[in-house]
C-alpha cells in the first residue's frame, strides 16, 4: 500500500483510539470529577473542634495509635441519609473506629438528622466554617478518609458509602494497615 | 446538553444565588484585593459545571475565597496562596493545566497540528507543477481580472 | 390513549425507516426509478410519523398528563404556557424525540425538492439519512422513551428546573438542532458521492444551500445559548469553554470550514477527498458531542452514578456511523480524481488556510475537552483544562486567520497578487489606524490586548466593506455603472460580505470585554454607587411574585449625572417546588454598551449586595452572530442553487478561453 493510500486510513485509526477512550469513561467506575484526594499518605490535618450535643471536643491529638474513619455529613445532605444505614452497620458490628465531622450545620438540626437515622459514630465534632473540611480537601458530602496508626491519610471516598465499597475497599483496608 | 445545563443549574441552584464575591467578602486594599480576584480566576470551583471560585455562587466557591483572601492579608505571595490550596486539593483545582510532562501533549499539540496541517497542505500544492503560463501583459492581466471578478 | 399512538407512531416511523433504506438503496444500485421514487414518499412519510409522535408529547404537556412519565419528571400545572411547550425538549427523553424529528424533517425536505437534483444522489443521500434515523429511533425506543406511563399517576408533576424557565433558552435546543442534525444532511451527501466514486461541481453545488442552512441555525443556536449564559447567570459572563459549549462550537468550527472549502469543490473542482472528509467530520463531531453530553462523560455530581446504558448504546451508534463513514473514505477516497491546481497565494490557497485554521482550532478545542479523559485512560494525573488553557491556544490560532479573512476575497482565482490586494485596502489600513487611536482614547490607555482587538475587527469590517465596494467600482465608474453592477451581484457575494462583517462585529464585541468596569457594595436604600460615570441609586425592594415563585425586587435608578437613564429591576426569585434560588439580572442596553445589573444576598440589616457593569461593546457578539446568520441566509436565497447545475454550464460556455480550467 503507498503512502498516499496509507494517509487515508488515518482520519479512521484516529476515531479508533477515541472511541477506546470514550468507551474508557463509560466505565462504571469513572467519574470525571471524583477527584482522588491530594493529602493521601501525607499526615492529617490538625484540628480541635467543638464537639456535638455538649460533648468532649474532637481533635485528631484523640487518634492514638488506631486505625481511623472520619467521615463528614450534614442534616441537609441527601445522599448523607442513604449512607446512614452502612454506617450503622459498621458500627454496630465493631469493625472500625468512626468519627463524624459535621461540617456548616446548625447543631439542632445535626441532632435530629442524629435521632432519625441513628448515631454510628464514636464522637462528633462541629465544623462550624468549613474550615477544618477545606484542609482535608473535603469538597462536598459525604466525604469519609482513612487514617493509619502514624496518623497518615491513607484513603478517601468521595459520596456515600455503600455496601460494595465496605466489601471492595474498607475491608481490603483494614487488612493491609493492620486492624487489631 | 440539556441534562448537563440541569446538573450544572441544580449545582448552581443549591449554592444560593449565582452570584460572587460579596461585599462582605471583599478586601480594603485595593491592591490586594486585585491580587485575590486574579488568583480566584484561576481556581476551579470543584462543585460547580467550569467556573472559577471568583464567578461562582456555591458555598466551597465561598469559603475559599475568602481563605485566599486571608492567606494574602498574612503576608502569602500569589504562589504560596495558590500553593495552600493545590495543598489540599491537588492541581485539579487549576484551571491552566500546568506545563508539565503530563501536559506536553495538551499545550503544544495545537500548534504541532497546525505545523503538520501546514506541511500536509504544503506537499499537496507541490504534488504538480503549476502549469506554464503565457505571460500576460498589463492590459490583458488587467481584463482577465475584471472578468474573473464580473462572473462572482 | 393519545400518547401511546404517537408511541405507535414512532415505531412506525421507525418500520419506515428501514423500507426508506432498502428502497433508495436498491433503487440507486439498480437505477430504479420506481424505487428511488418510493424512497422519497417514504421520507415524507417517516417525516410525518415522528411529527405526529411529536405532537402527541407536545399535547401531553399541555394538558399536564402526568400520568406519562416523561410529563411527570419535568411539568407542573402551574407553569406559563410557553413554558410547557419548551419543557417537551427540556429534557432528555423529549429532546432526542425533537433530533430525529429535525432528522426526518431535513429528509423529507430533501425528498421534496429532489426532482432537480440526479435521482441516485438524492436516493443515496435519502438512504443514509435513513440509516441515521434508524439507529436513533432505536435508542430513542430502547434506552429513552418518553411515551412510558406512570402507574399510579401523580397529582402533580416534578417541574421544569427553573434555569430552564427563560424565553432565551426555551429556543436555544431546536436552533442547536436545526444545525447540528442539519449535517447529517452533509454527511449524507459525503457517503453517497463516496459509493458513487465522484465528486464535482455538481456536488458542490448541492451540498452547500443545506450545510448553510444548518450553519445559519448553528450560529443562531450558539448566540442563543451565549447570550442566555451572559443574562442569567449574574456576573455577565458569555463564554466558558464548557464541554457543552465546546460540544456545540466544534460542529461550528468544522462546518465553517466545510461551507468554504465547498466553494473550492465548486469553483475549481479541487480539494475534493478534503472536503468529502470534512463533511464527514462535521456531522462526526456533532454526533461526539450528543454522545458527550448525555453519555455522563462530562458531567458531575456529588452522588450516584448515572445510566450508562445509554452512553454505551450511543457509542455503539457512533462506531457504526463514524467509523463505517471513515472506512468507506480510507477505502474510496483514494480513487476520487484529483483536480485543478493552484498556487499557494490565490483564492483558493487562502480558503485552505482557512480551512487549516479552522481544523487546528477544532483540534485544540477537542484536544482540550477531551484531555482529562485521555489522562485518566492513561493512567495519569486528574487534572481540569479550563479556559485558561483555550484562551492561550485557540485565540493565536485564529489571529492569522480573523487577519487573512480580510484579504481572501480579494484575491484572484488560480493566482493572486496580494501586494495588489493590499493596495486595495489601503482604505481599511486607515481604519485599523483611526479604531486603534479611538479605542485607545475613549478607554484612557486601556489593556494592549483589548485595544489591538478593536484593530483587528476594524480590519475585517472595512476590509469587507472594500472588498464590496471595489467589486461595484465605487468612486471609480459613474454611479448608473455602480448601480449596475449592485443589483446583477450574485446574493451570494453579498451573503458573503455581511457574513464577513459579523465576524467582525462578534471579534469587536469580544475585544472590548477588556474594557468592562463593575462596582460591587452593599447598598441601604436611597444609597448610590458610582460606575463608569454614571451612578445607580437603589430606591426600594419589593416582593414580587410569579405563577410559580416567590421575588424580592429591587428598584434601582441609573443616573446619567442628573438625567435619568433607565429604571432596572433585578430580582432573585425562590422556586418553592424545586427549592431554588435563581437570579434574574435587570440588563439597559443601548446595542452599544450594556449596563448589567445584579442582585445579590441581602445582609439582613437592611442592605442589598449589588453587582453593577458596564460592559461596552457586548451586544456587539450577538449582533455580530446575527448578522453572520443573515449574511448566510441571503446566500441561501441566490437563485443559482435553485435553477441547478444546467443553467452554470451554459454560461461557461460562452466564457473566453483563458478563463477554462486547466
Amino acid at each position: 500500500m503507498s503512502w498516499r493510500r496509507a494517509a487515508y486510513l488515518l482520519p479512521l485509526i484516529a476515531f479508533a483510539a477515541l472511541a477506546i477512550y470514550l468507551s474508557h469513561g463509560l466505565a462504571p467506575g469513572y467519574n470525571p470529577e471524583l477527584l482522588p484526594s491530594a493529602l493521601i499518605d501525607k499526615p492529617a490535618p490538625a484540628f480541635d473542634l467543638v464537639g456535638l450535643k455538649g460533648e468532649a471536643r474532637l481533635s485528631n491529638r484523640a487518634f492514638a495509635d488506631e486505625i481511623v474513619f472520619v467521615n463528614f455529613f450534614a442534616s441537609w445532605c441527601v445522599p448523607c441519609r442513604e449512607e446512614s444505614p452502612v454506617l450503622m452497620d459498621l458500627a454496630r458490628r465493631n469493625v472500625i473506629v468512626l468519627y463524624g465531622i459535621d461540617y456548616k450545620d446548625k447543631p439542632e438540626d445535626a441532632e435530629k438528622f442524629l435521632q432519625q437515622y441513628g448515631d454510628p459514630y464514636r464522637r462528633i465534632g462541629v465544623d462550624d466554617s468549613g474550615r477544618t473540611a477545606i484542609n482535608f480537601g473535603v469538597y462536598g458530602v459525604p466525604e469519609t478518609y482513612a487514617i493509619d496508626r502514624t496518623g497518615h491519610i491513607r484513603w478517601r471516598h468521595v459520596g456515600p458509602l455503600t455496601a460494595d465499597v465496605v466489601k471492595k475497599e474498607i475491608m481490603p483496608l483494614l487488612q493491609e494497615l493492620g486492624a487489631s | 446538553m440539556i441534562r448537563a445545563l440541569i446538573a450544572a443549574a441544580i449545582l448552581l441552584g443549591v449554592a444560593q444565588a449565582a452570584f460572587a464575591v460579596e461585599p462582605s467578602e471583599m478586601l480594603a486594599n485595593p491592591a490586594l484585593e486585585a491580587r485575590a480576584e486574579a488568583i480566584g480566576k484561576q481556581l476551579r470551583c470543584l462543585v460547580c459545571q467550569n467556573e472559577s471560585i471568583e464567578d461562582s455562587g456555591a458555598d466551597l466557591a465561598h469559603d475559599l475565597r475568602v481563605l485566599i483572601r486571608e492567606r494574602l492579608k498574612a503576608g502569602d505571595s500569589d504562589a504560596q496562596a495558590i500553593k495552600y490550596v493545590t495543598d489540599r486539593y491537588g492541581d485539579f483545582v487549576l484551571l491552566k493545566p500546568p506545563v508539565e510532562p503530563a501536559t506536553y501533549l495538551l499545550w503544544f499539540s495545537p500548534f504541532v497540528i497546525l505545523a503538520v496541517g501546514a506541511a500536509g497542505a504544503w506537499f499537496y500544492l507541490r504534488r504538480r507543477p503549476t502549469p506554464p503560463d503565457e505571460p500576460l501583459d498589463l492590459n490583458q492581466r488587467r481584463q482577465l481580472e475584471r472578468l474573473l471578478i464580473d462572473d462572482q | 390513549m393519545i400518547i401511546e399512538l404517537g408511541h405507535f407512531a414512532l415505531i412506525l416511523a421507525l418500520a419506515v425507516a428501514l423500507l426508506q433504506a432498502g428502497l433508495t438503496f436498491t433503487g440507486a444500485a439498480r437505477n430504479d426509478l420506481n424505487l428511488m421514487a418510493a424512497g422519497r414518499l417514504a421520507a415524507m412519510a417517516q417525516f410525518a410519523l415522528i411529527a405526529l409522535a411529536f405532537a402527541t408529547l407536545v399535547h401531553a404537556y399541555f394538558v399536564s398528563d402526568f400520568s406519562v412519565a416523561n410529563v411527570a419528571e419535568n411539568s407542573s400545572s402551574a407553569k406559563p404556557l410557553l413554558y410547557k411547550l419548551t419543557s417537551v425538549w427540556g429534557n432528555h427523553e423529549g429532546s432526542m424525540v425533537l433530533w430525529v424529528l429535525i432528522l426526518a424533517l431535513y429528509g423529507a425536505a430533501i425528498a421534496w425538492f429532489g426532482d432537480a437534483m440526479p435521482p441516485r444522489l438524492c436516493a443515496r443521500v435519502l438512504g443514509v439519512k435513513a440509516l441515521i434515523a434508524i439507529g436513533f429511533l432505536l435508542f430513542i425506543l430502547l434506552t429513552s422513551n418518553p411515551f412510558l406511563r406512570l402507574s399510579p399517576a401523580p397529582e402533580e408533576g416534578m417541574g421544569l428546573n427553573p434555569i430552564l424557565q427563560d424565553p432565551g433558552l426555551a429556543f436555544h435546543p431546536p436552533f442547536l438542532y436545526l444545525g447540528y442534525v442539519g449535517f447529517s444532511v452533509a454527511f449524507a451527501f459525503a457517503i453517497a458521492a463516496l459509493i458513487d466514486g465522484r465528486v464535482d461541481a455538481a456536488w458542490a453545488r448541492w451540498v452547500r444551500p443545506w450545510t448553510l442552512a444548518s450553519w445559519c441555525c448553528l450560529t443562531l443556536g450558539i448566540a442563543m445559548g451565549s447570550w442566555w449564559a451572559y443574562y442569567t447567570l449574574g456576573w455577565g459572563g458569555w463564554w466558558f469553554w464548557d464541554p457543552v459549549e465546546n460540544a456545540s462550537l466544534m460542529p461550528w468550527l468544522a462546518g465553517t470550514a466545510l461551507l468554504h472549502s465547498a466553494i473550492v469543490v465548486e469553483r475549481r473542482d479541487t480539494l475534493k477527498s478534503w472536503t468529502i472528509l470534512l463533511a464527514i467530520l462535521t456531522f462526526s463531531l456533532s454526533l461526539v458531542g450528543t454522545f458527550l453530553v448525555r453519555s455522563g462523560v462530562l458531567t458531575s455530581v456529588h452522588a450516584f452514578a448515572l445510566d450508562p446504558r445509554r452512553g454505551v448504546f450511543i457509542l455503539v451508534l457512533l462506531c457504526i456511523a463514524i467509523g463505517g463513514s471513515l472506512a468507506l473514505y480510507a477505502w474510496r477516497a483514494p480513487a476520487l480524481e484529483p483536480g485543478g491546481v493552484f498556487a499557494p497565494i490565490s483564492r483558493e490557497g487562502a480558503l485552505l488556510l482557512n480551512n487549516l485554521i479552522l481544523a487546528s482550532c477544532c483540534a485544540t478545542v477537542f484536544i482540550g475537552t477531551l484531555y482529562p479523559l485521555f489522562l485518566d485512560a492513561v493512567g495519569g494525573p486528574k487534572l481540569s483544562v479550563g479556559y485558561p488553557f483555550f484562551d492561550r491556544t485557540f485565540v493565536p490560532l485564529m489571529i492569522p486567520l480573523l487577519l487573512a479573512v480580510g484579504i481572501g476575497p480579494l484575491l484572484a482565482w488560480k493566482r493572486g497578487d496580494v501586494l495588489g490586494a493590499l493596495q486595495r485596502l489601503w482604505a481599511a489600513f486607515a481604519a485599523v489606524i483611526a479604531a486603534i487611536l479611538i479605542a485607545y482614547y475613549l478607554s484612557h490607555g486601556g489593556p494592549v490586548l483589548s485595544v489591538l482587538g478593536i484593530g483587528l475587527a476594524a480590519w475585517m469590517g472595512a476590509a469587507a466593506v472594500v472588498e464590496l465596494a471595489d467589486r461595484l467600482r465605487l468612486f471609480r465608474a459613474p454611479w448608473s455603472e455602480v448601480v449596475r453592477r449592485a443589483l446583477a451581484q450574485p446574493r451570494a457575494s453579498y451573503g458573503m460580505t455581511l457574513a464577513h462583517f459579523g465576524l467582525a462585529v462578534t471579534v469587536a464585541g469580544i475585544a472590548a470585554s477588556g474594557f468592562e468596569q463593575q462596582s460591587i457594595a452593599l447598598l441601604h436604600l436611597g444609597q448610590t454607587l458610582p460606575v463608569a460615570g454614571y451612578t445607580l441609586r437603589f430606591d426600594g425592594i419589593g416582593k414580587h411574585d410569579g405563577v410559580n415563585y416567590t421575588a424580592d425586587r429591587g428598584d434601582f435608578t441609573l443616573l446619567d449625572g442628573t438625567r435619568v437613564v433607565a429604571q432596572l429591576e433585578p430580582e432573585r426569585r425562590f422556586f418553592p417546588l424545586q427549592q431554588q434560588t435563581v437570579s434574574k439580572t435587570a440588563i439597559h442596553t443601548n446595542f452599544f454598551a450594556d449596563f448589567y445589573l445584579a442582585l445579590g444576598d441581602p445582609d439582613n440589616k437592611g442592605g442589598w449586595a449589588v453587582r453593577a457593569y458596564w460592559k461596552p461593546l457586548v451586544p456587539f457578539i450577538w449582533i455580530g452572530g446575527v448578522i453572520m446568520a443573515f449574511g448566510g441566509g441571503v446566500s441561501l436565497s441566490d437563485r443559482r442553487w435553485r435553477v441547478g447545475v444546467a443553467v452554470r454550464r451554459a454560461a461557461k460556455s460562452a466564457l473566453p478561453a483563458n478563463r477554462s480550467r486547466a
